[in-house]
């Protein structure tokens, strides 16, 4: 009982987030103890709470956790573009050491785009339907860098081409509605990875896409970070996904980050419960909102978050212990999980 | 090299769809116009009192009375009279006036202009105020701006075109004897008298639509400013001046299209009372007064040439629709 307190008194300090990483001497990007909340009628909502992760040049890193978990306002609040009016964001968030969550909104805007771009999950939406993909996509580039309209269009069918749409002079000049789910999610693609941006946040890029193109979308996105050095948060439900695209995995759980690992490592061997019981109910994770089929019970409210371990009550490990604020753990091998009991226990993981 | 499409906007004004477009729009005019004036023309032998003795004169004779009728031919069939009627308009004889003789063509060309003039202004005015109201509500949502504007927009809607028409005579002309008070000047002839004329009804009659205006483009700019496809605009870096003035006004532009619609032909309606308060020699006036002496040809005439414009008016906002919204046109 001595190593529980030891353990459990540990502060969450900034350094421990930052050291378990050892990809690259100097991370691309850095988030240090990010906590948002939103205000509500109610006063302040709190939504993440000190969520630290270290992104590598050229890292893919998959996000995963359940619905409402907090995966989409961490994306988000990266590039700020969280409703400011009742988005508050704490916590430093570096990026080739600038810290973006101080920065003016002037020089943000140069960052967005051109050196951290973003996808998001439904491309019909996320696209101007009164406006030519060609224009989209040449504007993303021309707001960074001042070429002619001419040069524009060049470069937006160069990059149609890139994503693999066929006729890119034709599709150039198509408006969204004219094409389908998938060429709209390669455009979104085109669109932001014509500046070459160091970082990509693709939030769930294929949920609304039909199974057929997931995989060649997931590809893509794979390809292309390959081939140009893009770091890549990938944002989704799908664990096999993450298993083929990513290198590191970053489990969330109710607003916080409860592991931290290598794809492989973490695939066999998941050192938090939850990220076990997410890979145990593997297909069925991709059920919104639904309930987990290896983890009974819900995901606690943001407005009626339980003291320690957040996980507790759907946890089969959990004991007496559990009800003290559980810090991140560092286990080795680059590998941290919130939760004491990570480097005793012996879980479970999808393969075997 | 060749050069982009620019705006975006799509320039080929009259491609097969929209042709299309166009044709059915046409057809299905015809159908409007013929039941509109029919329903009008049974209105007026449903109306009690009957025109030949008021022609006759107060002491005519029944004799006297039914040659008028047959002069007429107040008593053929009502479906004959019609169709005669209807095939008369369609070769361009809208028939005499009773009362006058005058050929309803010539009055409505005397007095449709007054109407155009003062409706045109009225909706320029409508939209010169309502839309820079409508952007500064929108970019500060919430804000005190914002409570102002949606404040003057209620009241907008709240006061009658009537008696904010009487409220400018008071101020503009009695007072301030800044503008006419009352009538109206021949456009052709005397275009800054006209314009003088016309000020003060287009005010009153502006002030409802700069209401709608400002509302309609406030609630259309602030839910495009939170939609999702903001959100990649602000994700590329673009600054929020472009925002609002590329992206946003182009999307809302079709809502704003949709109330310039009704508002015209809301106020091709609401200028009858203007015209009154105001004593303009316009299509009001024409109409009223006509219904009034049971004058059915200046009365037909003045329906079938407003349905006339209406339909002229919706089957441009269709085709404007089509240019503005790419969606449409596919
Ligand atoms: N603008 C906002 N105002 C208030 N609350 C918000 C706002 N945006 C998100 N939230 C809340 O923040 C929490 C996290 O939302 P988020 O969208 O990040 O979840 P997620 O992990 O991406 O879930 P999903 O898998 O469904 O996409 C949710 O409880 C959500 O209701
Ligand atoms: S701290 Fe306890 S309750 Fe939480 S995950 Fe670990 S064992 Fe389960
Ligand atoms: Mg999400």
């Amino acid at each position: 009982m001595t190593g529980v307190i030891d353990i459990s008194a540990v502060p969450a300090s900034r350094a421990d987030a930052t050291a378990h990483v050892g990809v690259s001497p100097q991370p691309l990007l850095e988030v240090r103890d990010l906590s948002l909340s939103f205000a509500t009628a109610k006063g302040a909502l709190p939504i993440t709470r000190n969520v630290n992760f270290t992104i590598a040049p050229g890292e893919r890193v998959g996000l995963v956790g359940e619905s409402g978990c907090g995966k989409t306002v961490t994306g988000l609040s990266l590039l700020r573009l969280l409703p400011p009016q009742s988005a508050r964001i704490q916590g430093d968030i570096l990026f080739n050491g600038t810290n973006l969550a101080t920065l003016s909104p002037r020089r943000m805007r140069a960052v967005r785009g051109r050196e951290i771009a973003m996808i998001f999950q439904e491309p019909m939406s996320a696209l101007d339907p009164v406006f030519t993909v060609g224009d989209q996509i040449s504007e993303a580039y021309r707001i960074h860098f001042p070429v002619s309209r001419a040069e524009g269009r060049e470069r937006a069918i160069m990059a149609l081409r890139e994503v693999g749409i066929p006729a890119p002079e034709r599709r150039c000049d198509e408006y969204p509605h004219q094409l389908s789910g998938g060429m709209r999610q390669r455009v979104m693609i085109a669109m932001a990875l014509i500046c070459k941006p160091k970082l990509l946040v693709a939030d769930e890029p294929t949920t609304a896409l039909d199974v057929t193109v997931q995989a060649q979308i997931t590809d893509l996105l794979r390809s292309l970070s390959e081939r140009t050095g893009t770091a890549l948060i990938f944002i989704t439900h799908d664990l096999g996904v993450v298993a083929e695209t990513c290198t590191r995995m970053i489990t969330m759980y109710a607003g916080e980050v409860v592991e931290d690992a290598p794809v492989d490592d973490v695939l066999t061997r998941p050192r938090h419960p939850y990220t076990s019981g997410l890979l145990r109910s593997l297909p069925g994770l991709s059920k919104r909102r639904g309930v987990l089929a290896s983890i009974p019970g819900r995901v606690p409210s943001p407005s009626a978050m339980p003291a320690g371990c957040r996980f507790r009550a759907r946890c089969s490990h959990a004991v007496a212990s559990c009800a003290q604020n559980q810090p991140m753990v560092e286990i080795g091998n680059g590998r941290s999980a919130r939760c004491w009991r990570a480097p005793e226990l012996l879980l479970p993981g999808a393969v075997n | 090299m060749i050069a982009a499409p620019s705006s975006g906007v799509n320039l080929h004004m009259f491609n097969s769809a929209r042709l299309r477009i166009i044709g059915r729009r046409l057809l299905q005019a015809i159908p409007v116009i013929v039941l509109s004036t029919f329903i009008v023309f049974g209105l007026l032998k449903l109306v009690p009192g009957d025109v030949a003795v008021t022609l006759a004169g107060d002491n005519a004779s029944d004799q006297r009375i039914a040659e008028i009728r047959e002069l007429y031919g107040l008593n053929q069939p009502f479906f004959l009279q019609y169709g005669s009627w209807l095939w008369k308009a369609m070769h361009g004889d809208l028939s005499n006036s009773l009362i006058s003789n005058e050929s309803v063509l010539t009055s409505i060309q005397r007095c449709l202009p007054h109407t155009l003039l003062i409706v045109a202004l009225a909706l320029l005015t409508a939209l010169i105020i309502g839309i820079p109201l409508g952007i500064a509500a929108a970019t500060k949502p919430g804000s005190w701006i914002d409570s102002i504007v949606m404040a003057i927009a209620s009241l907008g809607v709240a006061v009658p075109n009537f008696w904010l028409g009487m409220l400018l005579v008071a101020f503009f002309s009695l007072q301030l004897n800044w503008l006419p008070a009352t009538g109206a000047a021949p456009l052709m002839k005397d275009p800054w008298a006209a314009l003088s004329h016309a000020i003060l009804p287009a005010l009153a009659l502006a002030s409802g639509g700069i209401a709608e205006v400002a509302r309609q483009l406030r609630s259309s700019l602030v839910e495009i400013l939170s939609s999702q496809q903001v959100r990649t605009l602000h994700a590329k870096g673009l600054p929020p001046s472009s925002i609002l003035w590329r992206h946003g006004l182009k999307n809302v532009s079709v809502n704003l299209l949709t109330v310039v619609s009704l508002l015209a032909n809301r106020m091709l309606a609401a200028t009858v009372v203007v015209e009154a308060v105001f004593a303009i020699p316009g299509m009001g006036g024409l109409i009223v007064n006509a219904a009034m002496h049971r004058d059915f040809p200046v009365v037909q005439g003045v329906v079938f040439a407003m349905v006339l414009i209406v339909v002229t008016l919706n089957l441009l906002t269709d085709i404007l629709y089509s240019v503005l919204d790419p969606r449409i046109s596919s």
